[in-house]
């Protein structure tokens, strides 16, 4: 059952986003999110749900999957919609106490929600429709300027990739020593919060002594493998842009002058 | 000289307390020389803290000797300029099957090796695709390494080290692991590779069945080489075996037992058609 979880919210259908080389999309969802902390009117908006609407077409996966990354942020949502509704000065509609609800603040109020609701869907797209394997190797070739400063973007994106490896394996590893110490009488469910905290100790040192075991195995098999770092390494799928990469790159190059000509013009 | 040679190899672990000072040695190998012919299934029986892990580790540099000299193909395995070439031509499989494998799929664990020792691509995937077939694993390509049983694990890390290209492979207990399918599924795989591919296997284990088809067996005991010979000379000495804490196969055992009962049979009957062939020949005497 454990090993069935899957990592991320990769859904798993052939679509021209899916095809599309991570950086790309990578790059896209940042030139997205910054449009959208640039856009302050109603046109520019207009250009963001373009953007969104084609992404949402071009990946193929059900609207419900993108909309599901939205409860997580329902709270926020709430909290920076009533803060903005009451706290902003301005033309009163009604008011009551010390609380008024301004125009203005339903105008800031509506506009925050949306940037807010684009900007987890449009991140929500990119985890959909990229593999977390492809997103480490996009994220390293994308930073690979830091390394002339000396980053160690290799070592990161290789710790990410071997990270997301062994986060089933330590599930089930978890599984099994909390179903060991239980046998042993250990009580993991009852008590406040301090109490169930304490009796994480008997789970999290031999999970942590098995993890640093295992890190050893691991460090000694890649050593044997020849493993000595990225200098020299060559790619079994190395990235390249594509026809449709390029094309993307195009459809970025419109939208960011779309936005920036109504910030400057209207 | 064969492709492996060691000559006279020491190996100290030692433990520092908290002044650098030595506070314990623990010798785990005291002077052994082997040399290993080219394309040879060599097995290494002994029981735990004989020394067998040690050696292997020393078999590609992931060790240094703490006296004494391993060879790999001519090459010193302390010598830092051919460290790598070292590990190129020597592959290493572990025990633990998960620990071992790198790669989120199948494929991409197989072209991790070739990937550091910097192959171009269209050659990584010709030989991740000839590793595959070689192991079976061709139709498991695409999936994680988490579904996959133990034994198809250490297949994949077979098929990793295969992709290297190398001239010889070690396995250090790769079955201590498995259940016995899967110990049945390696242990195959591995002959194969050894018979169809000229690979030289170095396989390091405690399961007296797994070294009845070797070329040669050799046992180690407190960090000594103790027996070296064919498998059947080596399990015709079953009371020698016992007194380094090592079984027999069962078939030998009985043969063994029969015998000092007082049946005429020969030494070293190593599997069960042999010695039903033995006894119904008797059977046909009396």
């Amino acid at each position: 059952m454990l090993r069935d979880i899957t990592l991320g919210q990769y859904y798993p259908v052939d679509s021209f986003l899916h095809r599309l080389d991570p950086r790309t999309k990578l790059f896209g969802t940042l030139v997205y999110i910054i449009s959208l902390f640039i856009a302050d009117h109603i046109w520019a908006y207009a250009a963001a749900v373009l953007f969104l609407a084609a992404a949402i077409v071009l990946s193929r996966v059900p609207v419900k999957f993108m909309v599901r990354g939205l409860k997580a942020i329902v709270f926020l949502l709430l909290i920076s919609v009533s803060f903005n509704l009451f706290l902003t000065p301005g033309r009163a509609i009604f008011k009551i106490g010390f609380l008024q609800m301004t125009w203005e603040g339903v105008e800031i109020a509506v506009f925050m929600a949306v940037r807010l609701i684009f900007l987890v869907m449009g991140s929500t797209i990119l985890t959909l429709t990229t593999t977390p394997n492809q997103l480490t190797d996009g994220l390293e070739k994308s930073l690979g300027i830091f390394k002339k400063i000396g980053a160690p973007v290799h070592e990161v994106s290789m710790m990410m990739s071997i990270a997301l490896r062994f986060i089933p394996i330590l599930i089930e590893e978890t599984d099994k020593i909390m179903k060991a110490q239980m046998a042993r009488g250990a009580d993991f469910e009852s008590g406040n919060l301090i109490q169930k905290a304490k009796a994480m100790i008997p789970l999290l040192v031999p999970l942590f002594i098995s993890a640093f075991r295992r890190a050893t195995d691991l460090a000694m098999a890649m050593e044997a493998r020849c493993y000595r770092g990225g200098e020299g390494r060559t790619k079994m799928k190395p990235l390249c842009y594509e026809r449709r990469d390029h094309l993307t790159y195009l459809f970025y190059l419109f939208y960011v002058i779309a936005v920036l000509s109504v910030k400057i013009v209207l | 000289m064969g492709i492996i040679k060691a000559v006279n190899l020491i190996f100290d672990y030692i433990r520092h307390d908290e002044e650098e000072n030595k506070d314990e040695i623990n010798h785990a190998l005291r002077g052994v020389t082997l040399d290993i012919k080219e394309g040879s299934f060599v097995a290494i029986l002994g029981h735990n803290g004989s020394g067998k892990s040690t050696f292997a580790k020393l078999m590609n540099g992931l060790l240094l000797p703490s006296d004494g000299t391993v060879y790999i193909s001519n090459m010193k395995t302390d010598d830092e300029e051919h460290l790598w070439d070292v590990r190129k031509t020597a592959g290493m499989v572990f025990q633990n099957p998960d620990n071992q494998i790198i790669g989120n799929i199948v494929e991409e664990d197989v072209g991790f090796g070739p990937e550091n020792i910097g192959t171009p691509t269209e050659e990584i995937w010709e030989r991740v695709d000839q590793s595959l077939e070689a192991v079976g694993m061709t139709a498991y390509r695409l999936q994680s390494p988490n579904k996959l049983s133990g034994g198809q694990k250490q297949r994949v890390a077979i098929a990793g080290v295969m992709a290297m290209r190398p001239q010889c492979i070690v396995l250090d207990e790769p079955t201590a692991m498995l259940d016995p399918n899967g110990r049945r599924e390696v242990i195959k795989t591995i002959h194969e590779l050894n018979r169809q591919e000229r690979i030289t296997v170095l396989l390091i284990t405690h399961y007296m069945e797994e070294v009845i088809d070797a070329d040669r067996v050799v046992v180690m005991d407190d960090g000594h080489v103790v027996m070296d010979g064919a498998p059947k000379e080596i399990f015709s000495r079953v009371s020698e075996l016992k007194q380094y804490s090592l079984d027999v196969p069962q078939v030998t055992e009985l043969a063994y037992e029969l015998k000092q009962a007082g049946m005429e049979l020969p030494d070293g009957i190593l599997s069960i058609d042999e010695l039903a062939d033995r006894l119904a020949a008797h059977k046909g005497l009396l």
